[in-house]
């Protein structure tokens, strides 16, 4: 039974794979697939890099939610509230406003750049912190993120940029085509090396004072996965916007299920992150068809209410 | 100036300074018309303050802390999202042809009715737990936040933009017709509030001490849980949603009181809303030259003083 | 052998740790005492190289722990805090295997699950090896923090209050195992101790702090005397001898 239950997880992933693939406006002509070139277009023009930055994305941010919750050693941390989801906001802000026709890459760095200030910033309120309650974490990742925010609202607004930046960080898959979602392989690449240096993630996670005993390199470790951290997460905001709760709550089910031995779950939080990301765009493009419902919205909602039930029923937990 | 009723004259007289600043500076034009409109304007931000800054000091009081406010927990999402249903359940038409006034109680009971039944499943017997309440609060605010926005993506764009002009009406845009009866509702509410002011005092000290000493806890709670909500739910409806108002206000009557008195926090707190109002628009309008902005600026103020007194203090 | 050289340490203008030395060689359990402010975690915290000294030098096996690197040190020196407060959601079986990593880096050989598997035996754990550390009691986990020390397979540790929140008949259990750790595998052990009694019961030698200074030294004996005991603590202690062991008895 335990052994199978990877499997069938996969097997279910697969299956919203093709699913993601199948579904959406302007049918596949499926039977002509093998005979007339042009029946694949809106497969690989659309359809393939859409599902496939569904997958990337979903799985990096899971990921780095994991690590940022095993790094700061609180369960409610997350991209969003760790100032790297924020600043990367303001970045696209920025540059859309100084330099509207750059380069995805361009937009791609500079909101890495953001993300990372973004995240330093939070950790050295951190570190000032003389009670690290768990109570107070998330909460100065909720007022740092309402205060970057509001600096972007204000920039917007002067811009008048507002209708454009809401837009643009929807956590919309739609706009997803050929041309513009290569980079997350990158992102996918990053998520692969946290991979490798799972077991010095564990260890840091038990603490510093753990760590050292155990002749690990601590400040190293963190600095490596925090800014893989800010860098998927700069990356995932320009190409898709926000996806609100992922990080948060695909690593507290895993972590819920089969605890926090890192290299062991992260392979379910990568199935779970993208199983989660695809049921929400598929529903998103099912439920108004022909219109459209960002996979961000939709996730708002199922990852507040997933988020409560675990909140409020485990109470020995966190 | 030991005393801190002198703090509180000293408060008040400067209340009334940037009120009257506000009224008489610059004014060009038609005078009549420049200073109705302007003591609308001033009127509202004497209700939202009182009501911001009364509603967050006994909400404190109650949970027992002094980081989560009624806004941080979701109240005014829940009002959002409240709109937004009617609006798209309803339809504007239809609703529209409700009079204002109707609109304003059906919008404020279905609000009380939801919050009070959010807070008390949330607060009581559960005080013990702080941090695990603060987190469902928060989330409770992000899903109502959520699932408005994901009925907002759901609706005729007419309908959204017709939602969108009355979910952020602007502070300089008052809703005239409503200023007589969220006045009447703000002084009732904090005159009623106002009678349970000592026991407030012994509620602070946490439910235990507070039964001990014979307060009748769960009556007065659940009344004073009941004003609350009604003066965030007027304060929204009047201007929109404005998170970290509150927090700044009762924040600040904490350090200037010294004192644990509801009979000084409330006023203090009040005042102090009154004065951010006012006083940041005065400031925004004629140093800066903007207007519509000042709630971003209180959202951006408000934010940092927290960031700020967590990094001096190193705890809260 | 540990060598402590004039061991220094000031916070906020105090000295928290002052003008500190002494020798310990191999084997045997030394117990640190003091009242509470006396220095005693601080310096544990320094020899542990958890915390950086103002002045001083700490020898470990003649390796100078400020220049020597991390992993060479975790080869040979474990260490248990006082507090271990691990928000993460780990089986006693993976948190025990963390004690390999300064020998495998992450990757368990066949000799490293033996090791695991003879310090879960040990504490007698292995019933409980699958359980998350959040579904054991207070005593359980206790034990279950020291297996991990224990498994780190080194010359020396460093126990900071291992008798925090333990019951009686658990405390007694935790010292019994400290003395075979001492005894069966022939490391040094050094802890740091509240209870007088139950340093006098096990250590071989106690070192006593007060104000930062060591200010007394010597076998169980030695400390276990009225005279030296007030002027440790400050209150009045009588001694009585109770079946060949010296007991403290200040409660009255």
């Amino acid at each position: 039974m335990k052994a199978l239950a990877f499997p069938v997880a996969l097997l279910a992933v697969i299956g919203l794979v093709v699913a993601s693939l199948a579904t959406g406006a302007g049918a596949v002509p499926w039977g002509r697939l093998w005979s007339d070139p042009a029946a694949w277009d809106v497969l690989l023009i659309s359809r393939w890099p859409r599902t496939v930055a569904l997958v990337l994305a979903g799985m990096a941010v899971s990921v780095s939610g994991l690590i940022l919750q095993v790094l700061t050693r609180n369960r409610f941390v997350e991209p969003a509230t760790a100032g790297t989801v924020p600043a990367a906001s303001l970045g696209i802000l920025v540059i859309g406003i100084a330099w509207p026709a750059a380069p995805v890459v361009v937009k791609m760095l500079v909101a890495a750049g953001f993300s990372i200030a973004g995240l330093a910033l939070f950790l050295l309120i951190l570190r000032r912190l003389s009670l690290r309650s768990a109570l107070l974490i998330p909460l100065v990742g909720i007022m740092l993120g309402a205060v970057l925010g509001a600096i972007t609202t204000f920039v917007a607004v002067r811009y008048e940029m507002l209708q454009s930046l809401i837009a643009w960080l929807s956590g919309d898959f739609s706009v997803i085509l050929r041309g513009r979602y290569e980079v997350l392989w990158l992102v996918g690449l990053l998520t692969a090396m946290v991979y490798l240096i799972a077991n010095r993630l564990s260890i840091v996670g038990l603490g510093r004072d753990v760590a050292i005993t155990l002749g690990l390199n601590y400040r190293s470790t963190m600095l490596f996965a925090l800014m893989i951290v800010a860098m998927v997460n700069g990356v995932v905001t320009v190409v898709v916007g926000t996806l609100p709760f992922l990080g948060l709550i695909v690593p507290n089910l895993i972590s819920l299920m089969k605890g926090d031995h890192i290299r062991r779950t992260i392979p379910w939080v990568c199935l779970l992150g993208s199983g989660i990301t695809l049921l929400c765009d598929i529903a998103g493009r099912v439920i108004r068809a022909p219109y459209e419902i960002p996979a961000g919205a939709l996730l708002g909602v199922f990852g507040a209410v997933v988020f409560l039930l675990v909140l409020l029923r485990e109470p020995r937990h966190g | 100036m030991a005393d801190p009723r002198h703090r509180l004259i000293l408060l008040a007289a400067l209340a009334v300074l940037v009120c009257a600043l506000f009224l008489g500076v610059n004014l060009t034009g038609k005078l009549s018309y420049i200073l109705s409109y302007r003591a609308q304007v001033i009127a509202t931000m004497i209700l939202v303050g009182t009501a911001t800054g009364v509603s967050t000091v006994l909400f404190q009081t109650i949970t027992g802390n002094r980081i989560l406010t009624p806004s941080v927990m979701g109240a005014e999402a829940l009002f959002v999202l409240i709109q937004t249903s009617i609006i798209f359940f309803i339809g504007s038409a239809r609703w529209d042809s409700v009079p204002v006034v109707g609109r304003f109680a059906i919008e404020t009971s279905a609000m009380v009715v939801f919050a009070l039944t959010l807070y008390r499943w949330l607060l009581v017997g559960k005080s013990e737990d702080l941090y695990r309440l603060l987190l469902a609060g928060l989330v409770f605010g992000i899903l109502f936040r959520s699932a408005a926005e994901l009925l907002q993506r759901m609706m005729a764009p007419n309908e959204f933009n017709i939602l969108q002009g009355r979910l952020f009406a602007q502070l300089t845009l008052p809703e005239s017709r409503l200023l007589g009866i969220a006045g009447g509702l703000v002084a009732l509410c904090v005159a009623l509030l106002w009678r349970y002011r000592r026991d407030f005092d012994v509620i602070a000290l946490g439910r235990d001490v507070a039964i001990g000493l014979g307060v009748d806890y769960p009556r007065i709670v659940t009344r004073a849980l009941v004003l609350i909500t009604v003066l965030i739910s007027t304060s929204t409806a009047l201007i929109g949603p404005l998170t970290f108002l509150g927090f700044m206000t009762a924040t600040l009557a904490y350090q200037l009181a010294g004192s644990q008195r509801h009979a000084l926090l409330l006023p203090f707190s009040a005042l102090l809303g009154v004065i951010f109002l006012a006083g940041g628009q005065l400031v925004l309008e004629h140093l800066f030259a903007m207007t519509g902005t000042l709630s971003v600026v209180i959202e951006f103020t408000g934010g940092a003083l927290f960031l700020l007194m967590l990094l001096r203090k190193g705890r809260l | 052998m540990i060598d402590v050289r004039t061991l220094t340490k000031t916070y906020a203008g105090k000295r928290v740790v002052d003008d500190v030395s002494f020798h310990i060689p191999p084997g045997g359990v030394v117990s640190l005492i003091g009242p509470n402010g006396a220095g005693k975690s601080t310096l544990l915290s320094m020899m542990s190289r958890l915390l950086t000294m103002d002045s001083g030098q700490v020898l470990i096996d003649g390796l100078d722990i400020s220049r020597t690197d991390s992993p060479t040190l975790a080869r040979r020196l474990a260490v248990l805090r006082q507090e271990n407060h691990f928000v993460s959601r780990l089986t006693v079986r993976d948190l025990v295997s963390f004690g390999r990593y300064p020998h495998s880096r992450g990757r368990l050989g066949a000799d490293d699950l033996a090791k695991v598997q003879e310090a879960l035996e040990f504490l007698d754990l292995a019933d409980l090896s699958d359980r998350f550390l959040d579904q054991l009691s207070g005593g359980q986990r206790q034990r279950a923090y020291v297996a991990m020390v224990l498994c780190q397979d080194t010359d020396y540790l460093f126990l900071d209050e291992p008798l925090n929140n333990l019951d009686m008949r658990h405390a007694v259990a935790m010292m019994r195992l400290i003395r075979r750790i001492a005894d069966e595998f022939r490391r040094t052990v050094v802890l740091v101790i509240h209870d007088i009694n139950f340093a006098s019961a096990y250590s071989d030698r106690i070192l006593a702090m007060k104000d930062g200074r060591l200010v007394h030294d010597g076998p169980p004996d030695h400390i276990m005397t009225p005279g030296v005991l007030e002027d440790i603590f400050d209150i009045p202690v009588h001694v009585e001898q109770v079946r060949g062991q010296a007991v403290g008895v200040y409660y009255r």
